[in-house]
């Protein structure tokens, strides 16, 4: 929102202030401003002058020869404007002047000299209007400068709406003005209003409320005999500083209504609207608005009608039809309250945010809206004295926001701000905001004002903010708390996932990304990856983003889709969450997991498994000092390998996957690359209790060392190998590891088996007898058969 | 003998000059001083010498041994020296411009900022929370003061699910959960993911960090807020950041402030960065509404506490210098394996 300080300034006094820094100080307190506008500011030696005469220039069809009477003496001036004509009064800017930081001077145009110029309006920055020079209709004196007259000169600056979300009686520069006398201490004026109550003889306008749920209050008056079209130039100035335009004085009339006092307001012309009712429809119709545009209307939308003809939609915008048009002389206005939420639910559904709507879903003041009226009627009896007031002002006030009372104690004070702020201050900043404060021993007894009692203002905190911001918090002492030292949980599933990032960043170097949490079916589908059914998103404006993801890989497997130039050989990782269907309680399963993907070009899909493999062995050794079970198991994903796709699991605990990808999608990513992918489960990870680290004592004995080399067949399996020596080994086996692995014709794999003692020096026939007594016997029995 | 001597003293002073290397001074050595060497034949020859020269003779014979070996022992030490000279002189240079060939693998940048944060909260006595990405709407509106049709509503836009659950747009959404979980008095953190329907560009994104903070005790003043902020934020920044306080409206605190801090890039002085005004917005934060402890089993009336939101997302992008929000989802390796280590 724009503001004009000309205009705070008509309700309070500025005199003396270094108004930039005033600005500041209502960003500190009060909303931030954006920008700070200076106008006029570089136009000077801007005279009201007059046109003598009026010469065609001989070397030019458009241009004139004008001789001006700017008071002090005649100037000659070259004037391209195709208005000019003898008589006229215009701006005129004389040489060694300047006009919106143009300097000017005397020049040569076409073969003639000119001394000035005559400005358009565009030129002198007060309205868009470039269609000619400005005319001015004032009776003012010839010589006068234009600044003494006219308000060009004037600091406005711009609020950002949203921070005046809460503040509904910001939305005009009288609650504005308000802030500057809270910041100031100068007081505020009130405002000029005429007393409608001369008129309460007159006949009423007839105002039926139908809807009383969504319209809080109409009021109303006809008006009759306006004969002045053209607002003054200061008020199209000062609306057009504000972001508006002049349109006709009527009109222009409701626009400065609902920036100084923050009461959107509607003419309608009452050769089509002579009473009015405020109701819904039950069937959806078309109506156009003023803008042109046809619009529609559902049973939801508030509308205004006269004798059934909808005329308005309530709180947003007029209808065409019934527009004051420049012949307009009789008027019925309207000033209303109408309920925010119906308001603003009706704004979006039609995508038509108006200033009015605007105010109205920030929960104005519903005790402004005869206000306004008073107001309208004092600016328009100045303007244009001829006019007539026919009917009463009628009001229909169905709904009052109930009063509010607040009492706090200085205490709560003094608790909430950490500071000593004295009772004198604390009432005077109240007062001064147009609360009514009664205050006896500790205790403050506050009345909020009507402006601040919509929603705004509603708890002894919201009073707390009020006293604070006006007091500065820049002007607060500050104190660090004194709270007790406490001890610091830290949760499992935290560490956990730094540990693991730790261990795949700086031991495999893997590179941790970020993706987004649903499944992108374009992406997928390039990939050949299914979008699995799962929880939807109801809303999302990408269709291509809709299915939630219930595993990690297939958005890493995206990730290496897109980064083919990058290496032939690296993995990614991220910790992020998925949803696995819903629980039994209707919400979502949402599950935090770890997904890893590898990429290789230079080792075979083998070797990177195992890789792989390794990488969550470790990460389980280190984090809980467990083993994991690797074990078989048919894919269930369509991107998954059906032969090599392993469960994880400890404790019996299914924690996740590893597997290599199906043909179908290996293909699509990358033909001449192998690639793997695991997932583990960090919230079920979270669940395994960890393992006391499990310390042998070294044997003080020499040991004994034998190697075995077994032949492999496809359906053996180490782990069963393992199993059968373990169990033929006897006490002295400490440890089977694997020394070799040949994969050739003839596979084979060669283990280390360690015997010791920790009490005595084994002897090689001893252990021979349980290598070749039982060991080996027990791996013929299952089949397996020794290298010879 | 003494002819001998002498003419010893002159095959070895000959001997030594083409003594270079230590091969050739052990050569010299077993020449002289060998059990086949010349001074060993000598004093076979003292055998046969008259006995009233033996002394002197073998006096002499001593000493041309002792002179020989001191000769020898300096003569080693010389080639010794320059052996080792040659040696450094003729070691290789080493290139050490060459580029490093080590592999490394990277960390996200918000998982670098998190932690760096995190780090600072842990040691003021925070604990770490972590929290759901979907959530019901009481956690993300009711509880914190968001009744239905409120327009705050309107200004994060959600993403609604089909079993009638959303994705938390703020971290704010799980302050009830933890006021429920620990009770007062608390101190916590809890950074997380969120949400919003919007369309995405270089400065805006559907999904980004935020961290949450939370301190609730008896008697936590606005005066502490303003201290811990700047406290807090001169840690995080690693210097001293001046901050201020300016009214904002945010539903679940009362009084709720913008913070904004001194411009990081030009020191407060203005610049473009901060569109001149020297100050930077960076945190909305403020004290607990009384609806919002009530909503999480706090008495209001006893306890009172503030509550700030951290941009992780914008902390990164200030800090790393990451022009275009849409890198850290983006997933191109190409910009996120530069952020190596912690």
């Amino acid at each position: 929102m724009l503001v004009s300080m000309n205009w705070i300034r008509d309700f309070v006094d500025l005199e003396g202030f270094d108004i930039d820094a005033l600005i500041h100080r209502f960003t500190l307190s009060t909303a931030e401003v954006e920008e700070v506008y200076h106008y006029g500011e570089n136009t000077n030696n801007v005279v009201v002058a007059q046109i003598i005469s009026v010469e065609n220039h001989p070397n030019s069809k458009k241009l004139h020869l004008l001789k001006i009477d700017a008071g002090d003496k005649t100037y000659d001036c070259v004037c391209g404007a195709p208005n000019v004509r003898e008589g006229m009064k215009v701006a005129f800017a004389k040489e060694g002047g300047s006009v919106n930081g143009f300097a000017i001077n005397k020049a040569s145009i076409a073969g003639y000299d000119s001394y000035g110029m005559c400005c358009s309006e565009a030129e002198l920055g007060i309205s868009a209007d470039n269609s000619g020079i400005m005319e001015i209709t004032d009776d003012i004196p010839l010589g006068t400068d234009l600044k003494s007259v006219y308000e060009i000169e004037d600091i406005v600056f711009e609020v950002d709406n949203k921070s005046l979300t809460n503040r509904p009686d910001l939305w005009g520069h009288y609650g504005i003005a308000r802030e500057f006398s809270a910041l100031t201490g100068n007081p505020l004026k009130p405002i000029e209003r005429v007393d409608t109550s001369v008129y309460n003889n007159l006949p009423p306008v007839n105002i039926d409320i139908e809807d009383t749920e969504h319209c809080y209050r109409y009021s109303g008056i006809k008006v009759d005999n306006v004969t002045k079209h053209v607002s003054p130039v200061n008020m199209r100035i000062r609306l057009f500083y504000c972001g508006s335009r002049a349109i006709n004085l009527l009109a222009d009339l409701t626009n400065y209504l609902m920036m100084e006092v923050g009461q959107p307001m509607h003419a309608f012309d009452r050769r089509k609207v002579d009473c009015v009712e405020i109701k819904r429809f039950d069937t959806p119709f078309k109506f156009k608005t003023l803008d042109g545009n046809e619009r529609d209307i559902d049973e939801n939308t508030l509308m205004i009608c006269s004798n059934n003809t909808p005329v308005a939609i309530g709180g947003i915008m007029g209808g065409l039809d019934s527009e004051i048009e420049d012949d307009t002389t009789s008027l019925l206005l309207e000033s209303a309250n109408f309920d925010g939420v119906c308001i603003r639910k009706s704004s979006q559904r039609l995508g038509l945010r108006t200033d009015a709507s605007m105010r109205y879903e920030k929960m104005i003041d519903p005790e402004i809206t005869v206000v306004a009226i008073e107001r309208f009627l004092k600016l328009l009896f100045d303007i244009d004295p001829n006019v007539q007031v026919v009917s009463s002002l009628s009001d229909s006030y169905v709904y009052k926001y109930g009063k509010i009372e607040l009492t706090f104690d200085k205490s709560y004070v003094d608790r909430y701000t950490g500071i000593e702020i004295s009772d004198e201050q604390i009432i005077s900043t109240l007062t001064s905001l147009g609360f009514n404060v009664k205050h006896e021993g500790s205790t403050f007894d506050v009345t909020v004002p009507s402006w601040r009692a919509t929603k705004d203002v509603t708890i002894k905190a919201d009073i707390i903010e009020e006293i604070t911001r006006i007091y500065g918090y820049d002007n607060f002492k500050i104190t660090t708390t004194l709270s007790p030292l406490r001890p610091v949980r830290k949760s499992v599933n935290k560490s956990d996932e730094y540990y693991a990032k730790d261990l795949l960043v700086e031991k495999f170097n893997l590179h941790e990304i970020h993706s987004y949490i649903w499944a992108d079916s374009k992406k997928f589908s390039d990939i050949n990856v299914d979008v699995e059914d799962n929880v939807k998103l109801l809303n999302s404006i990408n269709p291509d983003h809709v299915v939630l993801r219930n595993c990690m890989v297939p958005t890493l497997l995206t990730v290496v889709n897109e980064n083919k130039s990058f290496g032939t050989e690296y993995g990614v990782f991220e910790i992020a969450r998925v949803v696995d269907g819903l629980k039994q309680d209707g919400t979502c399963n949402e599950r935090k997991k770890l997904g890893i993907v590898l990429v290789s070009r230079n080792c075979s899909e083998k070797s990177l498994f195992f890789r792989l493999r390794d990488m969550i062995l470790l990460m389980v050794a280190n984090l809980r000092h467990k083993a994991v079970k690797f074990e078989h198991v048919d894919a269930c994903h369509n991107w998954q390998h059906p032969v090599n796709t392993a469960q994880i699991s400890i404790d019996g605990k299914k924690l996740g996957f590893i597997s290599t990808l199906h043909p179908l999608t290996a293909i699509k990513i990358d033909k001449k690359a192998a690639i793997v992918c695991a997932e583990i489960d960090m919230d079920s990870f979270a669940e395994i209790e960890k393992a006391e680290l499990d310390y042998v004592e070294p044997s003080k004995f020499p040991g004994i060392d034998i190697d075995l080399t077994i032949l492999r067949n496809s359906d053996m399996t180490y782990k069963t190998v393992e199993k059968i020596i373990v169990e033929n080994g006897g006490q002295y086996l400490n440890s089977v590891k694997v020394t070799d692995i040949y994969d050739g014709a003839i596979s084979s794999i060669t283990l280390r088996l360690s015997f010791s003692s920790p009490d005595r020096t084994l002897a090689m026939n001893e252990i021979q007898d349980v290598v070749f007594g039982k060991i080996i016997p027990g791996l013929e029995e299952s089949g397996i058969l020794l290298k010879k | 003998m003494e002819k001998k001597i002498a003419q010893i003293i002159d095959n070895f002073a000959e001997a030594a000059k083409n003594a270079t290397d230590s091969a050739s001074v052990e050569k010299l050595r077993v020449a002289f001083l060998g059990k086949k060497g010349e001074i060993s034949e000598l004093m076979k020859d003292l055998k046969s010498a008259p006995s009233e020269q033996k002394k002197a003779f073998g006096q002499k014979i001593n000493q041309l041994k002792k002179d020989v070996e001191a000769r020898l022992v300096e003569l080693t030490a010389t080639i010794e020296q320059k052996e080792l000279e040659a040696l450094i002189n003729s070691t290789e240079s080493y290139d050490v411009t060459m580029p490093s060939r080590v592999e490394t693998g990277s960390y996200h940048p918000i998982t670098l900022i998190q932690r760096e944060v995190e780090d600072i909260f842990a040691a003021m006595g925070f604990t770490i929370e972590d929290y759901d990405e979907i959530v019901d709407d009481y956690h993300c509106f009711e509880a914190l003061n968001i009744p239905k049709h409120h327009p705050a509503r309107d200004m994060q836009d959600t993403y609604y699910l089909d079993n009638g659950q959303l994705l938390k747009t703020h971290t704010s959404a799980a302050q009830n959960a933890i006021m429920r979980k620990y009770g007062a008095p608390l101190r916590a953190i809890f950074p997380g993911r969120c949400f919003r329907n919007e369309a995405i560009d270089a400065c805006h994104e559907n999904t980004f960090f935020q961290m949450e903070g939370i301190m609730i005790d008896k008697d936590i003043s606005i005066s502490n807020l303003i201290y811990f902020m700047k406290t807090m934020l001169s840690e995080v920044f690693q210097r001293d950041v001046q901050v201020r306080l300016r009214p904002g409206f945010f539903p679940f605190v009362e009084p709720g402030f913008e913070l904004d801090i001194s411009c990081q890039v030009c020191g407060g002085t203005g610049c473009p960065s901060c569109k001149n005004s020297g100050w930077l917005e960076l945190c909305p934060c403020g004290m607990i509404h009384p609806n919002v402890l009530t909503a999480g089993g706090i008495d209001p009336e006893e306890y009172t506490g503030f509550a700030f939101g951290l941009g992780l997302t914008r902390l990164a992008m200030m800090k790393y210098g990451v022009k275009d929000i849409r890198t850290f989802n983006s997933g191109n390796l190409k910009a996120l394996s530069q952020f190596e280590s912690l």
